[in-house]
């Protein structure tokens, strides 16, 4: 019984795997060339923005933008 | 400046050292935020920005300039200029201290290298201020993997910073170290995600030589420990939507980051976006961010004993923010005009409310809250 539900689990599991293996042609990828598609669209805006809340804040890094900032407190 | 104003500053080196700290990424990573695409040089462009900060009793305003040139098919340069005119009478300058003034003043350099899949980024940049020093290098790599729908990246800097006490021969340093892991993935045509880790060490003096702790209500020093280790790992979604016709009409983004560090502090960030078009040349967003910490280990607003590291910097405490803000681009110049493929010229408006669960405000005896506006002008240009 334990066999089956882990075979049946991983039919399952595989199964669902597949429908996520990314297949997108260069000519479907209009869409994400748009620059809202981006993680960070502005650099300089976020780069900024990102460092307001860095000198008021304990967390640091794994940021979108990193840099810059503000010497303020 | 008088002496004894500068001898007032309790809240600017550790926001400087974030400042640096965020650096010894620097231009690298602002330069190489293109990831998440085929390996390309990022595009020509300009940034010419003005930003002004005002809550918690600090204003902070100055330019910014970004420029970007390719040379040649495979090399990019790029140069940053970045200014900070700071204005305090935050709490704890009201508290403990007197009002000052300062200036800070960033420049970067910087250089990416494309060869096949793969994008190296290098830069060297430079901060001065009256009290704080530093300079950083970075290296920075991307590698686009099957077909450009998987991008891992890499990335180590290094700082040196030297800390400073205004009319006093003290001198310290601090040695800092950032590692970086990224993968970003193109799951369908309009749904993109990406995963980032960071760690980083730091080790030297970590105190602000300017701020205080309480003890029984008498002010001491801080004390803080000599090394700092943390580490960070976020997850980002981008998902887009079509009508009218148009490819892209509007987009949600979504983030979050779990943070952890060995001064005990844990924190959680949420993000969320929603951009959209109106027309051809208008594109407003809607942001919002929730922040979380608890705090540091050797923090606290009145400790009731003299300890080994102690901190009362409302950084290090426990807190959450929220912050709303909405950003309006205008494409004001879509076709070409002499070099200029195309110019836009954007202004934003955050609010951030934050609120500090043991951190008091001495002058009321209440937990201590404040609010903020962030406002940024700046124009963009493309060649």
């Amino acid at each position: 019984m334990r066999r089956a539900i882990l075979v049946g689990l991983s039919v399952v599991m595989l199964s669902g795997c597949a429908h996520l293996v990314p297949d997108v042609k260069p000519y479907e990828r209009e869409m994400l060339a748009d620059p809202i598609m981006s993680f960070s669209r502005d650099p300089v805006s976020d780069q900024y923005l990102d460092h307001v809340y860095d000198v008021r804040e304990g967390a640091r890094g794994a940021t979108t933008s990193q840099g810059g900032g503000c010497g303020c407190n | 400046m008088a002496a004894t104003d500068r001898q007032a500053r309790p809240a600017t080196a550790a926001s400087r050292r974030r400042t640096l700290r965020r650096s010894a990424s620097g231009l690298v990573l602002l330069l190489s935020l293109t990831m998440a695409r085929a390996a390309v040089l990022p595009g020509d462009r300009t940034d010419l920005m003005y930003h002004y900060y005002d809550g918690g009793g600090v204003q902070v305003s100055g330019p910014a300039v970004l420029v970007r040139k390719s040379a040649g098919d495979n090399v990019s340069v790029s140069g940053r200029y970045y200014v900070d005119t700071v204005s305090s009478a935050s709490i704890d300058v009201v508290t403990t201290a007197s009002p000052y003034r300062d200036r800070r003043e960033e420049l970067g350099v910087g250089v990416d290298i494309l060869n096949g899949n793969s994008l190296a980024s290098l830069s060297v940049i430079k901060s001065t201020e009256s009290d704080y020093l530093a300079d950083t290098f970075g290296l920075n790599v991307t590698h686009d993997l099957f077909g450009g729908l998987t991008t891992l990246e890499m990335g180590f800097s290094n700082g040196k910073d030297t800390v400073e006490r205004v009319h006093t021969t003290f001198q310290q340093g601090i040695n800092r170290y950032n590692f970086r892991l990224g993968v970003s993935q193109v799951l369908t045509r309009s749904l993109l995600a990406g995963v980032s880790f960071e760690d980083v060490a730091e080790d030297g003096y970590l105190n602000n030589p300017y701020r205080f702790a309480r003890v029984s209500g008498v002010y001491f020093p801080e004390i803080y420990p000599g090394t700092r280790d943390s580490q960070a790992l976020a997850l980002r979604l981008v998902k887009g939507f079509s009508s009218g016709g148009r490819p892209v009409s509007s987009s949600v983004r979504a983030d979050y980051r779990y943070y952890r560090d060995n001064w005990d502090i844990r924190s959680n960030t949420l993000g969320l976006a929603y951009q959209r078009y109106f027309g051809d040349r208008w594109l407003g967003e809607l942001h919002y961010r929730y922040y979380q910490q608890n705090a540091a280990s050797f923090y606290s607003d009145n400790f009731a004993t003299e300890m080994t590291y102690m901190a009362r910097d409302k950084e290090l405490s426990t807190f959450h923010s929220h912050s709303l803000g909405v950003k309006w681009t205008w494409y004001f110049a879509k076709q070409r005009f002499l070099f200029i493929n195309q110019a836009s010229l954007n202004l934003s408006h955050d609010y951030i409310l934050f609120n500090y669960d043991d951190f008091t405000d001495v002058r009321t005896g209440q937990p201590y809250s404040f609010g903020a506006n962030v406002l940024q002008l700046y124009l963009s240009a493309w060649y």
